[in-house]
């Protein structure tokens, strides 16, 4: 076990793997598993689409690599961390290493742009003084610098969308993961937040795109994952969303 | 703990309470209730306690010796009995005092004896005790010393006091628990009310890698707070109420008053104030404790 346990981290460390899952399973109670036997490794500084219909397991595989869930058998292997082996008390602080963006943007609604982002570092107690540098920056990333006074409900989708991400992004995450983040925008916003995407993605972290969007994944030209029925039907280099059936 | 995390964590406690009025106003009132009753059976318990130890102070049991019995022996008994843990003090009564203090009694019947003591043989001790509810051990106790001929004891008297003391004691405590489950009940809903009206800003916390003690303080601080608060007005009422009863008893009721040397309010507040608000920071601690333990595992 221990042997086993050394050999896979030796072969991670030098392939430079920065997610690793083996013949991972995930049944719920009731019904076929949401994942079956699920291989996948995804290496430091990729740009992967996650791709596959309602019911296939993609939303089961970013919760498991959440350590929101935990698998029923397998191995899951997060930026070092054995997710099957983590101690309780040390999710926190793996999770400070992966930012998240949902679809529906999930801001708080009472808070302005600026406090939003700035809640990201409040949770993690980054010090004041670091927040006043941090939060400027990361929205002039993302576009919003003039923005940081508005509610929510004043900015358009895309915007909210950008608010997200600038709030994934402030704590320096090595992964980030999006769960259908244009699900809910327009082309010309879906095409700008992949933009950005891309553009965070050159500046070295890891970017795991769940989505539907059939046109940017096939415009981006990137690795796709395909899922079906909680396994992996296809897995490519600059890869197509191919069609069902 | 970073100070400005405390004061967030405070801050966001405070936010908790205002969100949700309603319950809160309604665990307030429930603490309220509880502590303003456990006030009242404070100051109650503590005047009759003051009555019951002025009054212990004067009962005593009287013990008379077997004719024959050396005034040795008879010292010997008073020291061994002096020793006993029930007994405050304990006084020698010699014949002659008896009959000096009898002949009080008798006013004018008593010349009919002349120089004549008849109490010569009525030599005794009166054993004062230090808390009524010990006096039957000590009388069985003196029932196994062969020298002693009789025991006078006033039974009823001590067994009143001590009934009542307990009976005050244990409904407090009954009243005062049933109140405390009914008040850590009530918070403990009020946080969970509280946690699912923020469940969204919770999950986004879990997400950004938040840890349990953060998620979960601000609504421990709630409960605390909760019971703070709720710990003030009752101690306000009982003040005001304390006074005014016990001013009226003094001018209406002068026969009470002569029983009841009643406690000043200030020495009375001096263990209420601290104890209340401990019970209701606890009350506040326990109810939402248990309750994010419950329902927040990050």
């Amino acid at each position: 076990m221990r042997n086993e346990s050394r050999r896979r981290r030796k072969r991670q460390f030098e392939d430079d793997e920065i997610i690793t899952l083996e013949n991972v399973i995930k049944a719920y109670s009731a019904g076929a598993p949401a994942l079956d036997g699920v291989d996948l490794k995804i290496k430091r500084g990729e740009f992967v689409f996650i791709v596959g219909d309602s019911g296939s397991g993609k939303s089961t595989l970013i919760r498991l690599l959440l350590r929101e869930l935990v698998a029923t058998s397998g191995y899951i292997n997060v930026m070092g961390y054995d997710l099957g082996r983590i101690k309780h008390r040390k999710i926190p602080k793996f999770r400070r290493n992966i930012g998240i963006v949902f679809q529906d943007f999930r801001l708080l609604k009472e808070l302005t742009v600026y406090d939003n982002v700035a809640f990201a570092q409040r949770v993690i107690q980054v010090s004041g003084k670091e927040i006043r540098r941090n939060v400027p920056s990361i929205l002039a990333t993302v576009g919003l610098a003039g923005k940081y006074k508005a509610k929510p409900r004043q900015l358009s989708g895309g915007e909210q969308q950008r608010v997200a991400l600038a709030r994934a992004l402030v704590n320096r995450p090595s992964i980030l993961l999006a769960d259908e983040p244009t699900g809910n925008l327009d082309p010309k916003n879906s095409w700008d937040i992949m933009k950005l995407m891309e553009q965070i993605n050159e500046n070295g972290t890891t970017v795991i795109i769940v989505t539907h969007n059939r046109e940017i994944v096939n415009a981006m030209q990137k690795r796709v994952v395909t899922m079906k029925r909680g396994v992996i039907v296809s897995d490519e280099e600059r890869g197509m969303y191919l069609d069902e059936d | 703990m970073r100070i400005s995390t405390l004061f967030y964590t405070l801050r966001q406690g405070i936010k908790n309470i205002g969100r949700n009025k309603l319950f809160s106003l309604a665990s307030i009132a429930t603490i309220g209730s509880c502590l303003f009753l456990f006030g009242i059976f404070y100051a109650v318990l503590m005047n009759f306690q003051n009555v019951v130890r002025a009054t212990q102070e004067d009962i005593h049991i009287t013990v008379f010796y077997e004719e024959g019995t050396s005034e040795h022996r008879i010292n010997e008994i008073g020291t061994m009995i002096s020793r006993r843990t029930e007994v405050s003090r304990v006084e020698f009564i010699s014949g002659e005092e008896a009959w000096e203090d009898f002949k009080i009694i008798l006013g004018e019947h008593a010349a009919i004896y002349g120089d004549d003591n008849p109490l010569q043989d009525s030599m005794n001790h009166e054993v004062y005790i230090n808390d009524v509810s010990t006096q039957h051990t000590l009388i069985s106790y003196l029932e196994s010393i062969t020298e002693i001929r009789k025991i006078n004891r006033s039974n009823i008297l001590a067994d009143v006091l001590s009934g009542v003391n307990s009976l005050v004691a244990y409904a407090t405590v009954g009243i005062i628990g049933i109140l405390l489950l009914v008040s850590i009940f009530l918070i403990s809903n009020t946080v969970t009310i509280g946690i699912s009206v923020r469940r969204e800003e919770i999950n986004i916390m879990k997400y950004i890698g938040a840890t349990d003690f953060f998620v979960r303080s601000p609504f421990v601080i709630e409960g605390i707070l909760i019971g703070i608060i709720g710990a003030i007005t009752p101690l306000v009422l009982v003040y005001f109420l304390y006074e005014t009863v016990v001013e009226f008893i003094i001018r209406d009721f002068t026969a009470v008053a002569s029983i009841f040397n009643f406690l000043p309010v200030e020495l009375l507040f001096q263990t209420l104030v601290p104890v209340s608000f401990a019970m209701g920071a606890g009350i506040g601690l326990i109810g939402s404790v248990t309750t994010v333990r419950k329902h927040l595992r990050v």
